[in-house]
């Protein structure tokens, strides 16, 4: 249907979207690690915003309750404890250079032209009011990606794998307003062990290589000199 | 039913425990203890569904029918002979490498709660709740991959935890998927993702969602596999971790990856007029097994070289998967369980050669046959078992898949059979020195019970020669159900 | 006919308001950093000082130099007349293609380089190659930021664009959200305000703009000045009237021009404040730090084009 013919709460659903897509650039282009941090909490925050805004719309009350898992796990819990992390590792100064943040960005547009294309068969088949936006989060989930590829420091690849997740969360959300409650509890207990266990990766890697960047693991390799 | 929970409970109960007592030097006990009250209570389930046929739990959670119910039970046993193995093993290491009491209790839970994931992802319904259980093993396992703190461990676990977590949310992903084209098929929402409802209802599931589905499942479930290209993490993960951990690893979580994958395939199948999911399948397995046969002569370390052999052997599994039909899809089950049984029966075998040599250097382990003749047996027998030897149950099952491919490709054969001679050369290349070689100086022999090795390739020596009856026809009704025709 | 004197009175109005808006803006610009503030007419009274004075030229002054001021003036009129600021219906409102808009911004930036270049001094020569680089990367996203817009409205003509948003009523679209902040951050590029060149600036070194008009003085300087004043106006009223148009009067009569009139001079207020508020937020920064700037610009243009394409068509 034309965009002008759905309901406020409707644009602003496909409006919060655009806004988390926006987080994801921000993401990408930023070198330093705390405002990294708040870039990836607040987009925790919109998504649990427009899940609720979704639930609310859709009569779904179940995804209220997801709103609030994400709000609490992505948007407070998780950043807190990353923050933590970077002030008890003594990296919440370092500032990771960016090369070629321009073309990152441009690579990243592009990620966003192939989610369309991915989703297209699917926007045809729902007949839900946000499936516009299903590639909107394909394209969180492949920025996620392209921000764990082009970053060193193991702290920005943990934000973008969290990134990850929110994009799938989004995907549940957008595509079938949320997946069975015993699902939805699964993954989120997944996402937060996962970040417990990189935590405590971190201090591993920082007694065994004594830095945190990802570019010196490089001792496995296949051609054994 | 009370079995089927009792097989959940068990490692959960065997967590908490562990958590408490797993410093202390019964813990090993404890240990073996749980896995084989884990094993009996498998083969009492198994027993149960010989006789009255699938089980389905009230709440529709739990699932168990032909293909999954042997699958428990492999998972039970691999892990009681393991932890038999593991118990004097981890005795040795804690001494030489002083793994501290807090790492040993680390570990003994999440053995543990590694079998609660398996059997959690084994035996349920729920197609999300499949994910998540996959998810909870790599999760389980990966601060045990990086136990020994050096650089090269956790350089290991890293790469295991980045590669299987971006891996498996791709999976997630086409669960999503699945779950949006499954929405509409099914009675209620909750519905939507029991494995047995999308069965029934499978030939309704839009296809062009599946398609996107199922490319996504498989390459986030074909990464846990170690399907090449997605395989980086496999043989780091397998090498640098203590050899329990390589034995369960390769021994049981790519069965329980792959058992996910052909679960998806046989609700893409019913949805898919043509056999494009067969075909993605056959053509991952395919270049795994090749790519893996040719790494495998460059390894200098003999745990990474058993890795790339079990990836080679999970790429034919994939490959006899994808062709689909009766005799492929029962060549490649009764692959699963000989190569589960062989491979964890080398690791364990490695794992104490390389306790005799002190490193895991290929060049520096040798003359096993003398110093301590069983090591050296369990080895040459386990390379020559894996490797695809007749009378061992590896040959029956490759010729399965040969015959398989004849009938249905048979210029495929000619790769396939390149690709074993490869592997073979690569194996034994690298054995031989290995066991027949002259022995360093000061070579002693180290405290081993190889009983469950032997046991295990007893096991693998009688299904080469003869399939016995119950398993051929837990076999035969699993290849029913996931290719739907018999071959027999 | 009558349609015709409100097209040139409405281009008077601009012009004569320009350097209102100026000392507007300077005025809040010093409120805020705590510094007594000019009057609102010390614009006027510069540019009057301007004219009155002798104008001085090198001797090796071309006639591009000495028609420069000429031609820059008379294009911003021209934009200035294509605009619309208090109504959408006027008969200039044909013409009022906004590429055609972007073609006469380009002219005058021409000149204003060759102008820059014709002297020979160094500093000339330097403010012509940064404000050509700086136009360079900014006319992309200006185009970008404009297609974004065309593409919902359905023409490039303003006048049509303004009247399409405005009986859409209250739409939240992503893609104008994107557009008019890539919009906002290329009209500080392009009319040399904070972060990307300090007009107040004295330091030769650090100029853009200023470096480009250096050699100029007396009435040459101030159409130069005036022009410069007019095509802030022109950046503030394209944001204020293509992205929020309510109060813009459709009908050309006296109480809806009068409405016009008031809700313009509201939103211009408004803007003023954000740019000062923005200027003040941030520092100026260093010239290798503009592309990427106007890269990030980019940016969010691509994204309003893109989340027009993914989120607002379709279905």
């Amino acid at each position: 249907m034309e965009f002008t013919q759905l309901s406020l709460y409707d644009q602003a659903i496909l409006l919060l979207a655009a806004i988390v897509l926006f987080t994801s650039f921000i993401m990408l282009a930023q070198p330093r690690i705390v405002p990294l941090i708040h870039a990836f909490a607040w987009q925790g925050v919109l998504l649990a915003v427009t899940t609720a805004l979704v639930a609310y719309v859709t009569n779904n009350p179940h995804l209220y309750i997801s709103a609030g898992l994400n709000l609490a796990l992505k948007a407070l819990l998780i950043p807190w404890m990353l923050h933590r992390l970077a002030v008890r590792l003594n990296i919440h100064r370092d500032m990771e250079v960016v090369k070629y943040p321009s073309l990152t960005l441009l690579a990243g547009a592009s990620l966003v032209v192939f989610s369309y294309y991915v989703a297209i068969p699917i926007v045809q088949l729902s007949a839900l009011v946000t499936r516009n936006a299903i590639a909107i989060s394909i394209a969180v989930i492949l920025l996620g990606m392209l921000l764990m590829i082009t970053r060193k420091k193991a702290i920005s690849q943990v934000i973008g794998f969290m990134s990850i997740e929110n994009g799938l969360f989004f995907a549940a959300v957008v595509s079938t307003f949320g997946m069975p409650m015993v699902v939805e509890l699964g993954v989120a207990f997944d996402v937060l062990v996962a970040a417990v266990l990189f935590g405590v990766f971190f201090f591993q890697m920082r007694e065994s290589i004594d830095s945190l960047d990802v570019d010196r693991l490089n001792r496995l390799r296949e051609v054994d000199e | 039913m009370t079995a089927v929970w009792l097989i959940l409970l068990i490692p959960l109960f065997g967590i908490g425990v562990m958590a408490l007592i797993g410093h202390t030097r019964v813990a090993g006990w404890v240990n073996v203890v749980l896995s084989a009250v884990s094993f009996a209570v498998s083969v009492w389930l198994a027993l149960i569904v010989y006789a009255d046929g699938p089980l389905l739990s009230v709440s529709r959670m739990l699932y168990i029918d032909a293909f999954n119910v042997y699958l428990v039970t492999l998972t039970a046993f691999v892990g009681l002979t393991t932890a038999i193995f593991s118990r004097p093993y981890m005795q040795h290491e804690v001494e030489t490498r002083q793994i501290g009491k807090g790492r040993m209790r680390l570990y003994h839970s999440m053995y543990q709660g590694f079998m609660f994931a398996m059997q959690a992802a084994l035996t349920t319904n729920n197609v999300g709740i499949l994910w998540v259980a996959m998810e909870g093993a790599t999760l389980a396992t990966v601060l045990l991959v990086s136990l020994y703190r050096t650089p090269e461990a956790v350089e290991a676990a890293w790469k295991y935890f980045v590669l299987c977590g971006v891996g498996i949310a791709q999976a997630l992903f086409g669960t999503v998927l699945l779950f949006f084209a499954a929405e509409r098929v099914a009675p209620t929402r909750d519905d939507a993702l029991l494995w047995n409802v999308l069965y029934g209802a499978a030939s309704q599931l839009e296809p062009t969602v599946l398609t996107l589905s199922f490319v996504f499942l498989l390459v986030g479930y074909g990464t846990k596999v170690g399907l090449v290209p997605l395989h980086n993490w496999l043989p780091d993960a397998h090498s640098e971790g203590p050899t329990p951990m390589s034995a369960i690893l390769s021994g049981l979580l790519l069965n329980v990856a792959l058992y996910a994958l052909v679960r998806v395939k046989m609700l893409v199948d019913g949805s898919l007029e043509s056999n494009l999911a067969g075909h993605l399948m056959m053509g991952f397995g395919l270049l795994s097994f090749m790519v893996a046969g040719l790494f495998l002569h460059r390894q200098r370390d003999i745990k990474r070289m058993f890795s790339y052999s079990s990836i080679e052997h999970m790429g034919l599994m994939t490959f006899a998967f994808g062709i689909g039909g009766p005799i492929a899809t029962f060549g490649a089950l009764l692959h699963m369980t000989v190569h589960s049984l062989t491979k964890s029966a080398i690791f364990v075998t490695v794992g104490h050669a390389s306790q005799i040599a002190g490193t895991q250097a290929i060049e520096k382990i040798r003359g096993l046959i003398r110093t301590q003749p069983t090591v050296g047996w369990g080895l040459l027998i386990g390379t020559v078992a894996i490797a695809g030897f007749p009378p061992f149950g590896v040959f029956v099952s490759e010729f399965l898949v040969l015959v398989a491919t004849m009938k249905s490709w048979p210029w495929l054969t000619v790769p396939l059979l390149v690709g074993l001679a490869i592997a073979f050369a690569g194996l034994f290349r690298h054995i031989h020195p290995m066991v027949y070689g002259d022995p360093p100086e000061g070579q002693v022999p180290v405290r081993a019970n190889m009983l469950p090795v032997m046991i295990q390739l007893g096991f693998v020596l009688w299904l080469g020669i003869a399939v016995p009856v119950f398993l051929s026809k837990w076999f035969e009704q699993a290849t029913v159900l996931i290719s739907g025709s018999s071959p027999l | 006919m009558i349609h015709w004197l409100l097209a040139l009175a409405q281009t008077l109005l601009f012009i004569a308001m320009a350097p209102f808006l100026l000392g507007w803006i300077k005025r809040v610009k010093c409120h805020m950093q705590n510094r007594a503030a000019p009057s609102l007419w010390q614009p006027y009274r510069d540019l009057g000082k301007l004219f009155r004075k002798h104008v001085v030229l090198a001797e090796q002054a071309s006639w591009i130099f000495r028609s420069t001021p000429y031609i820059v003036f008379g294009a911003t009129v021209v934009c200035a007349a294509l605009v619309p600021l208090v109504a959408v219906d006027l008969p200039t409102a044909a013409i009022a293609d906004v590429i055609v808009l972007v073609a006469f911004f380009s002219l005058a930036r021409f000149f204003t380089a060759l102008a820059g270049m014709d002297i020979g001094t160094a500093f000339g020569g330097m403010g012509s190659s940064r404000d050509m680089m700086i136009g360079a990367l900014a006319e992309p996203v200006l185009l970008m930021a404009v297609f974004t817009l065309a593409m919902t409205a359905s023409t490039t003509n303003l006048s049509e664009a303004t009247t399409y948003t405005l009986n859409s009523g209250l739409v939240l679209r992503p893609s104008f959200i994107f557009a008019m902040l890539g919009l906002m951050m290329v009209a500080v590029a392009e009319t040399g305000r904070v972060p990307v060149d300090n007009p107040a600036t004295h330091l030769e070194l650090t100029m853009v703009h200023e470096a480009m008009i250096l050699e100029y003085s007396g009435r040459h300087l101030a159409l130069i000045e005036w022009a410069g004043q007019i095509k802030l106006m022109i950046y503030m009223v394209l944001v204020a009237n293509v992205f929020f148009p309510w109060g813009i009067a459709t009908r050309l009569e006296a109480n809806d021009l009068a409405v016009g009139l008031v809700a313009i001079a509201a939103k211009l207020v408004l803007l003023g404040v954000v740019l000062v508020t923005w200027e003040t937020v941030m520092a100026k920064m260093r010239l290798f730090r503009v592309p990427q700037y106007l890269g990030f610009a980019f940016l969010l243009s691509l994204l309003g084009m893109l989340t027009h394409v993914v989120l607002e068509t379709g279905g």
